[in-house]
């Protein structure tokens, strides 16, 4: 069996890494400006809940053009990614399933209550300055009741506008190109107002034909083929106003606006390697918050939203009537939400988060329901800190009722879930911590779940997960010429139950939707960084990211008890090295997923080979001005991470910027 | 440190397997017998698994009914030049005279293979192509896209388009005449009703005959009646048997069975139903044995040992013509591989075994 070859192998790659893993602080309640200059060890964050930042500099070199690229570098998440420039990608945490982790942009969710999974794709890194991602949930309780309703988030924080003293304008002018026929244009445009009022604009243009090399083999066929179909046309444009009243409560306005259409191209199947279909989305959302700290005590902060998403999916391959599908979707999504925050003592706080959510989905398709969400969530949350001792509880009630036009809607649902977290520093003087957290928390059925025309199931109940996590930190900094050494590890259980799987109706072509499946997963995330101080002006530093998983099925009388889940790897991480010397900046990842199946059953025919990628960057300022240059999957390995869905090869990206 | 890393990262490459090229999974069926009266005319049965769409999983499987020895996957053990093998969505197999066709749907591909050696011979690509049937020169595929296209066996070129209803499914010859079953299913809830009927003289279809919504599987049995299902819509209108007089190609009854898949052995028709209900959010699943010279139930049936809760989605169905065995694949969540059921004439089972994902339709190899 070649798991043990791959054990040996990793075990030496272990061995190599010593133990865990670290990260960046956050000394109460936000995360800091997490900019990582070469030589200071990463903030170590104390938190209770594990997380993982990238901020800065250090996740502009990573070889990413988009959120998901970045995503890869976490340790404990799987990308599903079905390739290109314009394919899907969403990311799967601790194998819990794409439902359970919801995104947060700029402190706000991003909502699709039609098909509950957010294409991180979407979102490039151009304008972006930290992602972190939190299992169990953000540290930081003084937030809306949603930040506690996932089993994990992601935090996308966009550029803020920062001015020293005399200062009025900062911008930014990019360029990104190369393989797929990239062309990326973008601005950044930030602006002191007055004393108290800074806006922001930001924008951006991309446009790929997106096609790229692919090869298939058996060792007896072995076939070359180009990509097609692959091509997109989008455009991004934010603008944000910050702010203080006189008061000094702070305020902030943002748009956001997204507009796009792609091809999307199809598995690669026997003798049909081409396809026509294709998909438009134009996103949008407005949000504005207000907060205000009305004493030592008490603070109060306000947040609304609306979310107006349209996609329009078209397959002139569909043999209806017509003769041809153009199926088109609108969701929109109102939001408020009031959080309480109250210092009973300097070290014990409690908040209180009310949150009204209201969905709709409107349709072109047969028999389609029209529905109506109405979520009412209301999070109780308590947080006791000292220097060496945290402790957290929280309780999110959550009420869900929907109304639909036609046919039969869901039941109402009323649900309430805990979550209690706590970190402990054993010794005085060393930065060593442990760390525990219990969360159980539910997915609700999505739209597509209940209502979808021949799949939707409106018996659906919600998808529970319960997870149980141990972990540690450590980190260190040192005068010599080694400079620092973070690390961090978790152990984990998550139980997923009632997890609502696709299952077959009357042949092959008619699916719906059950809460059938059952799955443990047990896990391990570790992580370890370091720098050197390698000579005068030389610094070198590395990180390493490993997970190991083994996401069981459970189901009751299930075919596959005790197999694997689909698409998990037992071994995954990655490596990450750079040195900088002066103005230059040399940069190497290299990433693994190891083998796993592409089925529930874990038998030959299902099986899948581990694929890994080696990504260089060379980057260099002068003065204003930065230039880079990368190669991508440097060996040019052709593999793919969902079946039939190939990725790209070796591949170049240059980009040119001028900062002022 | 670099250093050391670079080679883990070595060792890490090794991990890779590599290629691995297809082979015949072999298997001696355990407990397998079978009581062939001498000088019996089969030698084997095909089973062809459809495969998950998108998957590429459809695979070939062999069950030598001599031996008891089942060879999983010999399309791609005995054709490892095909570009990802046999593809996606096994829709339909058939022999006629040394070749077999195998209708891969969402490869838009018919393979042509001689039916002893599964060597391929051609490869005909008719666009979302569904089912096939022959007369004299003529293999007759139906696609999707409304139209059959007619194959000429000797050079196995397509030479003729004829067009027919929407999203046409099974087709079977009948005397000189082509009847078609139109679905209409990718356009609910205007399913077509009607059964083409063309003039295989002509090439031209010359009526079309109605009977329910959403029409599928044909068979004809031995005095000239065409028996096809309708699949209904799913929700109030049931599945159901329509009965055509190919004499006088006139609908001469409707019988209120449900049917998914039929099978006409002798003087019975087989037949499994898998009803999906959207009002009540079930599979209702039956089997019947029907007589069809007089179309009346039999009031027993072909499991008759209560093993039929074992099966979860009864999927294909094939009759022994030397034994009256009674072949019966379950295909499960659609992930998962599939079963093969055999049982005697009693209805008692004899033996099981594990198939590719999806087992669904049979062929048997006559001995040459």
């Amino acid at each position: 069996m070649p798991l043990n070859k791959l054990n040996r192998c990793l075990t030496a790659c272990l061995l190599l890494a010593g133990s865990a893993a670290a990260q960046h602080k956050n000394n109460g309640d936000t995360l800091r400006e997490v900019t990582v200059i070469s030589m200071k060890a990463p903030l170590v964050i104390n938190t209770s809940h594990p997380v993982q930042v990238l901020a800065g500099e250090e996740l502009q070199k990573l070889n990413s053009l988009s959120v998901a690229d970045a995503l890869r570098f976490f340790s404990g998440v799987q990308l599903k990614d079905y390739g290109g420039i314009g394919g899907l990608k969403t990311i799967n945490v601790r194998s819990m399933g794409t439902h359970h982790t919801a995104v947060f942009y700029d402190g706000l969710q991003l909502g699709n209550a039609q098909n509950g999974q957010v294409d991180l794709g979407k979102f490039s890194l151009d304008n972006i300055d930290t992602l972190s991602l939190y299992s169990g949930q953000h540290n930081n309780i003084f937030q809306p009741a949603r930040g506690f309703a996932s089993a994990s988030s992601l935090y996308i924080e966009s550029r803020r506008p920062r001015f020293a003293e005399g200062e009025r304008t900062h911008g930014k002018v990019s360029v990104k190109t190369g393989s797929f026929g990239l062309i990326n244009p973008a601005i950044l445009w930030q602006q002191k107002i007055s004393e108290r009022v800074s806006a922001s604009v930001s924008g951006e243009l991309t446009h790929a034909h997106g096609r790229y090399r692919y090869r298939y083999t058996n060792g007896v066929y072995d076939t070359t083929a180009t990509r097609k179909n692959a091509d997109v046309q989008a455009w991004r444009l934010e603008a944000a106003l910050h702010g203080r009243f006189k008061d000094s409560s702070q305020w902030a306005v943002k748009a956001y606006a997204y507009r796009s259409a792609r091809g999307l191209p199809g598995a690669i199947v026997a003798n049909h390697f081409e396809y026509s279909q294709r998909l438009q989305d134009r996103d949008m959302f407005l949000q504005t918050s207000w907060n205000k700290r009305f004493s030592s005590r008490y603070s109060l902060a306000l947040r609304a939203k609306y979310t107006h998403l349209f996609t329009r999916y078209q397959d002139p391959e569909y043999n209806n009537e017509a003769g041809f599908l153009d199926n088109r979707y609108t969701q929109q999504e109102g939001y408020l939400s009031l959080a309480h925050q109250y210092h009973l003592k300097p070290w014990w706080e409690a908040v209180l988060s009310a949150d009204v959510v209201l969905n709709t989905l409107d349709a072109n398709i047969y028999r389609f329901a029209y529905p109506t969400r109405y979520t009412g969530l209301a999070a109780l949350a308590t947080r006791i800190h000292f220097s060496r001792l945290e402790l957290q509880a929280s309780a999110l009630g959550t009420m869900v009722d929907e109304t639909v036009k036609f046919f039969t809607g869901a039941g109402s649902k009323r649900e309430l879930t805990p979550s209690v977290s706590a970190s402990w520093q054993p010794f005085a003087r060393e930065n060593f911590r442990l760390r525990a957290f219990y969360k159980n928390i539910f997915r609700m059925p999505t739209f597509n779940d209940l209502y979808y025309t021949f799949i939707g199931n409106t018996n659906l109940r919600p998808e529970y997960t319960h997870q149980y996590n141990i972990g540690l930190s450590y980190s260190k900094n040192f005068a010599g010429p080694l400079a620092y050494v973070a690390a961090q590890a978790d152990a984990y259980y998550n139980a997923v139950k009632d997890k609502i799987v696709a299952v077959p109706a009357a042949n092959l072509f008619r699916w719906t939707m059950m809460n059938l499946d059952r799955v443990g997963v047990h896990g391990i995330d570790a992580n370890i960084r370091a720098g050197w101080q390698l000579f005068t002006a030389v610094y070198w530093n590395f990180g390493i990211n490993y997970t190991w998983q083994q996401a069981q099925d459970l189901t009751p009388n299930g075919y596959n008890y005790g197999h694997q889940i689909p698409y998990t790897p037992w071994h995954s991480g990655s490596f990450t090295t750079g040195i900088t010397y002066r103005s230059w900046d040399l940069h190497y990842s290299f990433i693994y997923t190891g083998e796993r199946y592409s089925q529930k059953t874990n038998i030959p025919v299902n099986y899948i080979e581990p694929w890994y990628t080696s990504d260089v960057s060379l980057h260099y300022k002068y003065k204003a001005f930065g230039v880079s240059a990368e190669v991508n999957n440097l060996l040019n390995q052709y593999y793919d991470v969902v079946l039939n869905f190939p990725m790209p090869g070796r591949n170049y990206r240059f980009s040119f910027n001028y900062s002022f | 440190m670099m250093y050391r890393v670079l080679i883990a990262m070595c060792l890490l490459a090794a991990c890779r397997k590599g290629i691995v090229i297809p082979r015949v999974e072999a298997e001696m069926i355990p407990g397998f017998q079978r009581a062939a009266p001498p000088g019996a005319a089969t030698a084997g049965l095909y089973l062809l698994n459809e495969g998950n769409m998108n998957m590429n999983k459809a695979s070939l499987d062999y069950l030598d009914l001599q031996t008891g020895r089942y060879n999983r996957r010999v399309f791609t053990a005995y054709n490892p030049e095909v570009t990802k093998g046999l593809g996606d969505v096994g829709n339909y197999i058939a022999i006629y005279g040394s070749l077999m066709y195998i209708v891969v749907n969402n490869s838009n591909k018919v393979e042509v293979v001689d039916a002893a050696t599964c060597r391929r011979i051609k490869q005909l690509n008719v666009n979302q192509c569904r089912y096939v049937d022959f007369y004299k020169n003529k293999a007759y595929i139906t696609s999707n896209d409304g139209f059959v296209a007619v194959v000429d066996t000797a050079t196995l070129d397509i030479v003729n388009r004829i067009r027919t209803g929407r999203n046409p499914e099974q087709l079977v010859v009948a005397g000189d005449k082509l009847y078609v079953a139109n679905s209409g299913g990718y356009s609910p809830p205007n399913y077509e009703k009607t059964v083409s009927v063309i003039d295989l003289r002509t090439e031209q279809e010359i009526k079309r005959i109605e009977a329910g919504i959403n029409l599928h599987r044909m068979a004809l049995d031995a005095y000239g009646d065409l028996y096809v299902t309708s699949r209904g819509d799913y929700y109030t209108i049931p599945s159901r048997i329509y009965v055509i007089d190919t004499r006088t190609d006139v609908v001469k009854q409707t019988l209120n069975i449900a049917a998914s898949n039929l099978f006409i052995h002798k003087d019975l028709a087989y037949i499994y139903s898998v009803e999906w209900s959207y009002l009540t959010g079930s599979n209702t699943i039956s089997y019947t044995l029907l007589n069809v010279k007089d179309e009346t139930k039999l009031d027993r049936n072909f499991i008759a040992d209560g093993t039929e809760k074992q099966i979860k989605i009864p999927y294909g169905i094939a009759v022994d013509p030397d034994t009256d065995d009674v072949y019966v694949t379950d295909a499960k969540d659609y992930v998962t591989p599939g079963t093969l059921h055999c049982y005697d004439k009693t209805g008692t089972r004899k033996w099981s075994v594990l198939t590719g994902d999806i087992p669904a339709h049979f062929v048997f190899l006559k001995n040459n």
